[in-house]
This record gives C-alpha cells, sequence and structure tokens, in this order.
C-alpha cells in the first residue's frame, strides 16, 4: 500500500521548517528519516495532508565536541552515530545500542533525533540516553530551549516537543573511559525489545564507582533505575554483588503486558538483563 | 507533482511525481526497473533494498522525493559490462537461492556489507542480513556466498 496524499515542503534551514510548522499546524507531520513515519503513512494508519521533510537541512547533522558533552545532530543517521569517533570514545553506550537498533539499512537512512522524537517506548535509544542524562535541544519561533532526558519523555509516542518546535540537537555529557553494555532480549532478530538494559559503569580497581542504567520498555517511558545505580556504588564487579543490586531494576517501572509477554515475565526479565548489562559494562 | 532528477544506475533521470511516491514504486512503475520488488509492506522484509549516495536502504522506505538528487543503484546496476558482479556470481555458484524472491534485496544488502567490512564473520554476514528475509528459510547458501565474495575458502564446498 501507498500513503494517503500530501503535500512536501522540503525546507533547508531550520527557520523556515518553523515556519511552514507554524503555517500548516496539526496537519502537518515533521519527516526525519522516515523509518518509523512511513510504515505509518503506508498503513494508512495516519495521513497528515503536509510533510515537511528535515533531510535538507545540512546543520542538523553531524557530531561535534562541545567541552564537557558531545553534540548529536537530530538528523544524522544512526549508522553515522554509531562510528562516530567522539561518539565511541566519550558516550560509547550510545554506540552499543545502535548496533542492535533495527538493521543496516534502517540505521543507515533512520536518524538519532527522529527516533528519540517518535519515542516509542520499545526503541533503543531511550534508554541509554537518559541513563547517560542528555538534554534535549529543542527550537521554536521563540528561540532554543533545552529539556533534561528525564522530562524529555512524556508519554508513549509523546515528548516534550511542543507542535511548533523541532528537536534539533541532543548534548551527551562526556562518560569517557567508562565501559558499557546494551543488553537486548528479543525473540527473533530485527524484533523490537522485549526489555533491554543500557549500562554504563565507571571501575576503579575491581570497584565500580559511579554507574548509569537505563530501561527499554518497563513503562511508557525510557526508565532510569537510579536504586539500582545507588546500590551499586561502592560494590565490587562480582556476580553476586551486581546480582543483589539488579534486584532494584523493577522499582518504578510500569512494564506493558503484551503477546511477547506480560507485565511479571518483563520484570524477571529486567532484572536478569540488568544484571548481564552491569557486568559487562564493568568487563567483568 | 515534484519535480526530481537522480542518477539511477549510471543513468540521468527526471520526473514528475506525486510526493507520496515511494522510491521502490518510481524505479519500478516509472523506469521499468523491476528487478527490485516489494516483499512486505511494513520494511521489514529488505527485498527492496537499493543502494542510495553509497549506502544501503529499503526502497519501500524512501520517497522519491527524498531520492531527489541522489544516486541510486539497483540489482541491475551491479552487472558491468556484461559480467557479472563478484556477488551476484557467488550467490549463482553457491546456490544462494531458492525461489530467488528475496536475491536482488539480499545481493544488494550483501555488497554493502562487504563494503563496510571486506571481510566479516560468519556471524557478522548474518547479522549484516538482518534485514533481509528469506521466506524459503535459504538462508546457509547465502551466507556461503557472501563468504566466498568476500575471499573466503567457506564458500562453495564448505
Amino acid at each position: 500500500m501507498i500513503p494517503a496524499q500530501f503535500d512536501y515542503l522540503a525546507p533547508t534551514s531550520v527557520e523556515e521548517a518553523l515556519a511552514a510548522l507554524a503555517e500548516h499546524g496539526d496537519d502537518a507531520k515533521i519527516l526525519a528519516g522516515g523509518q518509523s513515519l512511513l510504515p505509518v503513512l503506508r498503513l494508512r494508519l495516519n495521513a497528515p495532508e503536509v510533510v515537511i521533510d528535515l533531510g535538507r537541512i545540512d546543520s542538523l547533522r553531524g557530531v561535534r565536541d562541545d567541552g564537557d558533552a558531545i553534540v548529536i545532530g537530530a538528523m544524522t543517521p544512526h549508522s553515522v552515530v554509531g562510528s562516530d569517533p567522539l561518539v565511541n570514545e566519550h558516550a560509547e553506550l550510545l554506540a552499543k545500542a545502535i548496533h542492535d537498533l533495527a538493521d543496516a539499512q534502517i540505521r543507515h537512512r533512520g536518524t538519532f533525533g527522529g527516533a528519540l522524537a517518535h519515542a516509542d517506548p520499545a526503541g533503543d535509544l531511550g534508554a541509554p540516553a537518559v541513563a547517560l542524562g542528555s538534554q534535549f535541544v529543542i527550537q521554536g519561533a521563540n528561540g532554543t530551549r533545552t529539556v533534561d532526558a528525564q522530562e524529555f519523555f512524556v508519554d508513549l509516542f509523546e515528548t516534550a516537543i511542543g507542535e511548533d518546535e523541532i528537536l534539533t540537537e541532543i548534548r551527551v555529557p562526556k562518560h569517557t573511559g567508562w565501559g558499557s553494555h546494551y543488553e537486548k532480549f528479543v525473540r527473533v532478530a530485527h524484533q523490537w525489545s522485549i526489555v533491554a538494559v543500557a549500562a554504563a559503569v565507571r571501575s576503579e580497581g575491581g570497584t565500580i564507582a559511579e554507574a548509569r542504567v537505563g530501561l527499554t520498555n518497563m513503562g511508557n517511558t525510557p526508565i532510569r533505575a537510579h536504586a539500582v545505580e545507588r546500590a551499586l556504588v561502592g560494590q565490587p564487579a562480582t556476580e553476586e554483588a551486581v546480582a543483589a543490586a539488579a534486584a532494584h531494576a523493577t522499582e518504578g517501572t510500569n512494564p506493558p503486558a503484551d503477546l511477547n509477554g506480560d507485565a511479571d515475565y518483563r520484570r524477571h526479565l529486567a532484572g536478569v538483563l540488568t544484571r548481564r548489562a552491569v557486568l559487562a559494562a564493568a568487563g567483568a | 507533482m515534484t519535480k526530481i532528477t537522480m542518477m539511477v544506475d549510471g543513468a540521468k533521470v527526471a520526473d514528475d511525481v506525486e510526493p507520496r511516491t515511494l522510491l521502490v514504486q518510481y524505479l519500478r512503475e516509472q523506469l521499468g526497473k523491476t528487478g527490485t520488488v516489494v516483499g512486505c509492506d511494513t520494511s521489514n522484509c529488505g527485498a527492496c533494498t537499493v543502494h542510495m549516495n553509497g549506502t544501503s536502504v529499503k526502497s519501500c522506505n524512501v520517497l522519491a522525493v527524498q531520492a531527489d538528487g541522489a544516486e541510486v543503484t539497483t540489482i541491475e546496476g551491479l552487472a558491468k559490462d556484461g559480467e557479472l558482479h563478484p556477488v551476484q556470481e557467488a550467490f549463482r555458484d553457491c546456490h544462494g537461492l531458492q525461489c530467488g524472491y528475496c536475491t536482488p534485496g539480499m545481493i544488494m544488502q550483501s555488497v554493502a556489507l562487504l563494503q563496510e567490512n571486506p571481510k566479516p564473520s560468519e556471524s557478522e554476514i548474518r547479522e549484516g542480513l538482518e534485514g533481509n528475509l528469506c521466506r524459503c528459510t535459504g538462508y546457509h547458501n547465502i551466507v556461503k556466498a557472501v563468504q566466498q565474495a568476500a575471499g573466503q575458502s567457506e564458500g562453495v564446498n564448505a
């Protein structure tokens, strides 16, 4: 099936895109890489009157160093982010999650900001972005504002981006020298996460000095597992100690129940995957 | 209608298209390049894989207007001067197909995989082809074909 008819706009600057958004409002849909939007349009689950393609705005692509953070342009394709040297040096957890995201063709075309703005709770970028304390830069007619990851994700497929705003870049604090791992549980290749856990760990001589843990698909939004992080600090990177901390993984979660598993099953998975992710991140 | 121009298999093309036209639809219905096939409606199967500006994409998941100005290579543009591409040759030698429907996409993704990773391990090949489904489940010989194309001995006689 093909999408319903729409008018197509391809602005070449963020300002031009914002003007188009202001003019068409609710009737418009923003097109980033299109790897989630185009299937939705083809299945006629949505039929916007106007599609605003951000693909011609060069300023939204690329990764740059900005002191204590790296800054990722919202329209940078997953494959570019995943292989970027700055990302691999300072925010390796993102590269690990991208490796497990969808498939090669979709990683070539799908964009980092597009996936985050889509805010699918089973998407693989929310948990690492939340775990690393990322900040989201959102531009509107009145300038830009910066939103913390915890406030960015509001609900299922809902973010803090206003109707008349565009996500332009994501600032990720540097976690240089941290070990990291993304542990994704699926039944078959190329599936959405049933549950996944993103973990980054800073170790000092076999002891966990700091930890960051994010959960995928354990609620309507990605969840930062603060209780696990606190329990890990000062612990040795051993199976036993990490398993004890990982038992806190279900605190504050509200996992969905669907054909892939009921909520109890997901709670079980969260503990197991957290243990595995943290141990792998710690190099144990 | 929106005016688009692009290079497809080395030839410049220009057309007016409806913005909702999918790249695969444009390739097949307007340019007659039916070597690229449609296998699903959900961008899972990878049968429609082509190269756009040097990387593999699922052409059912790209609008033709998004490819305006791009360089596109389909399965029909791989062979040069009547000589099959080494990956096409390897698929033939290893019988890397059963019904053949997934083959154009499998070959295009295999070429992209080998460009990014010229000496992939078996598991890297299987991962690299994760977005291409063979409903005959003929994966084994497909993996062998990619190994042969990569110059690894596990190809034909393994």
